[in-house]
């Protein structure tokens, strides 16, 4: 069997606002063949290695800071038991949830960017974290009072906020479904998905008791707070799954960029495919925010960042993945050092976010979805 | 008969065995509940360069669409090499048919090659997904296409006519040897338009592709087409050689236009005059 490797020169396009598309790597070994741009190799690997440097530091920091040797010593099976349950425990498990979170998000946005081929379309924009919400605040608020409010309370929130999730992912895909999903009607619908959340949220929040109100508004900024490993572990169980599914659906992916009519021609079911990639989008959402509330615009601004950061055409689905898991681990980590008082993560990216997203759209006339 | 421009192909090169690609039988074509294609039959033989003629809307691309299995039709059925195209498997078609829709969308950013090398999607699986004759064969479409010194270039910052070519190129490297062209020639100036039905022509007579093309210029498509199909209201009205089809009454049928046909001076194809729109 022949293993070649060969890198193919490619020229900076000469005009401004062109995104260079780098060198090509071409693997050939036996039957198996695939063709990466370097920097669609480099970022993703970059990008890992600072959530684990992140990561890392995140296990020494907090309220009881520990050193690097003992956190690797605790980590390595040792140390003494304070520090195993500090590390092990409380802060393993919330940067875990964090990580993931982050990734299931940015991965999630890079699927619903592509296929719709609007870069507005991520999941906070389409209603479905909202649902989220609703159904979250509804558990909150609602238990002790009506038996419905019974029932989702013995739910729990995480529950709660999954069927939320999926609720309005089953709205949107219905509504929006015309023999087909057309990207332009998915964001209207979206939208008008969003606003009838937000509305039943306020709703349920302006009769709700003063503590469940504002334990539901913690909840909403999306928070990694006492985070344990009853969220990392179906979590991370679950996006074991609906990664490498995600992660499949990118060949498709760069043909669903084109038209439909163009995308068939080539040999894609249209319809199948776009059904699959929503319903492996939508999961990835609901079980994010089940775990850590709708943690705002990582969904919508890390495919973005991903995409100018490795050039190309569409947000790259592996490097938004991890690009999304750098920043909620970033964002934590400040939020719970370097910032006075511990703020709920979601309030820091959105923070970041909502300046983000208006330096794109006033600099941009290239959006890549 | 037709394509004897200047430089053009010896009028032999791809003739026709007779044998039949591509048919539509008793097609009726509908969006929702509106018929706009009726009782349409169509044979297209292997190796024949085929014009669809016709004024604006009346039912070209839907017919295109159809042949190529991208709408279901609503009665009737569409025959690719002999078999029901509904029921030929989608990947099966793409690897036998390509089709150019008349507006297709690069997404932003997108690169000639990158477009070009989308043509190979049919053709690849998870496993093989960038094979030796993979690169060959768009290295070969983007040379074939002169769009070798713009392969790196975003699609959406390519002129019109370049833009065009670049399509072309990807639908070469699909590596179909059936393609339906619709429009190619749209936005494009004159000497562009000749340029891109150059290389259809080339494509048909050096590569020996069937091809389906959807034009306006009547006498473009009288110069370059083997033969033309007349289309009005969703209705076939007639089929044939140039010659056979351009004729005053026909002008008159289809276009409601008042016209002289005169031999093309270059290539002897009938060419129209037009004298004036008739009021129906
Ligand atoms: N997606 C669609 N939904 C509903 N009606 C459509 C659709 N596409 C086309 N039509 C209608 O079908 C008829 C035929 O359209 P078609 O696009 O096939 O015409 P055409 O001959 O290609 O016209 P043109 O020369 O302008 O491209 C038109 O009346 C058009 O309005
Ligand atoms: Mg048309």
């Amino acid at each position: 069997m022949t293993a070649t490797v060969s890198t193919v020169r490619q020229t900076t396009p000469p005009e401004p606002g062109g995104r260079p598309a780098g060198r090509a790597v071409t693997l050939r070994l036996g039957p198996v063949s695939a063709r990466f741009r370097w920097r669609a190799v480099v970022v993703p690997v970059v990008a890992s290695a600072v959530v684990v440097v992140l990561g890392a530091l995140s296990l020494g920091r907090g309220d009881y800071p520990i050193g690097v040797g003992d956190v690797l010593r605790t980590l390595a099976g040792a140390g003494e038991q304070g520090q195993r349950f500090i590390v092990l425990d409380l802060r393993a498990p919330r940067i875990l949830v964090g990580v993931l979170v982050g990734a299931a998000l940015g991965l999630a946005g890079a699927l619903f960017q592509t296929f719709a081929r609007n870069p507005l379309a991520s999941p906070d924009v389409l209603g479905i974290t909202q649902g989220a919400s609703v159904g979250a605040v509804a558990a909150i608020t609602l238990s002790g009072g009506s038996s419905a409010g019974e029932l989702l309370g013995g739910l729990g929130v995480p529950l709660a906020a999954l069927a939320g999730a999926l609720g309005a992912g089953a709205l949107l895909f219905t509504l929006a479904w015309r023999s087909g999903l057309d990207g332009f009607r998915l964001v209207l619908v979206g939208i008008a998905l969003w606003s009838a959340g937000q509305a039943l949220t306020d709703w349920l929040l302006t009769g709700a008791q003063i503590h469940d109100a504002s334990a539901a508004y913690v909840w909403i900024t999306g928070s990694l707070n006492a985070r344990s490993w009853d969220q990392a572990e179906p979590l991370l169980l679950s996006l074991a799954v609906l990664v490498p599914l995600a992660l499949a659906a990118g060949r498709v992916l760069g043909v669903l960029q084109f038209g439909d009519d163009t995308a068939r021609g080539l040999g894609v079911r249209v319809a199948r495919a776009q059904g699959a990639v929503v319903v492996v989008a939508v999961l990835l959402v609901a079980t994010a925010v089940a775990a850590a509330g709708p943690i705002a615009f990582v969904a919508l601004i890390v495919p973005q960042v991903a995409v100018r950061l490795t050039g190309g055409s569409r947000p790259p689905l592996l490097a938004s993945a991890l690009c999304g898991a750098a920043l909620v681990t970033g964002a934590d980590l400040l939020t719970r050092t370097v910032l006075p008082e511990a703020l709920p993560v979601g309030i820091l990216t959105a923070a970041v976010g909502a300046p983000y997203l208006l330096w794109l759209l006033v600099r941009g006339r290239r959006t890549p979805a | 008969m037709t394509t004897s421009t200047p430089d053009a192909p010896p009028l032999s090169a791809p003739t026709s065995d007779g044998r039949v690609r591509l048919a539509a039988e008793g097609l009726r074509l509908a969006y929702d509940d509106r018929v706009v294609v009726e009782g349409l039959d169509l044979t297209l033989t292997d190796g024949s360069f085929t014009a669809i003629v016709g004024p604006n809307g009346c039912g070209k691309s839907t017919l295109l669409r159809a042949l190529g299995r991208l709408l279901r039709p609503a009665a009737g059925r569409v025959l690719l090499d002999g078999r029901a195209i509904q029921r030929t498997p989608t990947r099966d078609v793409a690897r036998a048919l390509g089709l150019l829709p008349q507006t297709p969308v690069a997404p932003a950013g997108l690169t000639v090659a990158d477009l070009v090398a989308r043509g190979r999607h049919p053709h690849q699986s998870w496993l093989r997904q960038w094979s030796a004759e993979d690169e060959a064969v768009v290295a070969e479409a983007l040379s074939w296409t002169d769009m070798g010194d713009l392969a790196d270039r975003p699609v959406d910052e390519l002129s019109g006519g370049q833009r065009q070519r670049a399509w072309i190129s990807m639908a070469l490297a699909q590596g179909t040897d059936l393609i339906l062209l619709d429009e190619p020639t749209t936005y494009l100036d004159l000497s562009h338009q000749i340029d891109v039905l150059e290389l259809v022509a080339r494509l048909h007579a050096e590569r020996g592709r069937t091809v389906v093309v959807v034009l306006h210029d009547l006498n473009l498509a009288a110069r370059y087409a083997q033969r033309l199909v007349a289309m009005r209201d969703g209705v076939l009205v007639a089929s044939g050689t140039p010659h056979e089809v351009l004729t005053e009454q026909l002008l008159a049928d289809v276009f409601d236009l008042e016209a002289r046909v005169v031999p093309d001076p270059v290539a002897g194809s009938p060419m129209v005059v037009p004298v004036r729109r008739l009021r129906r």
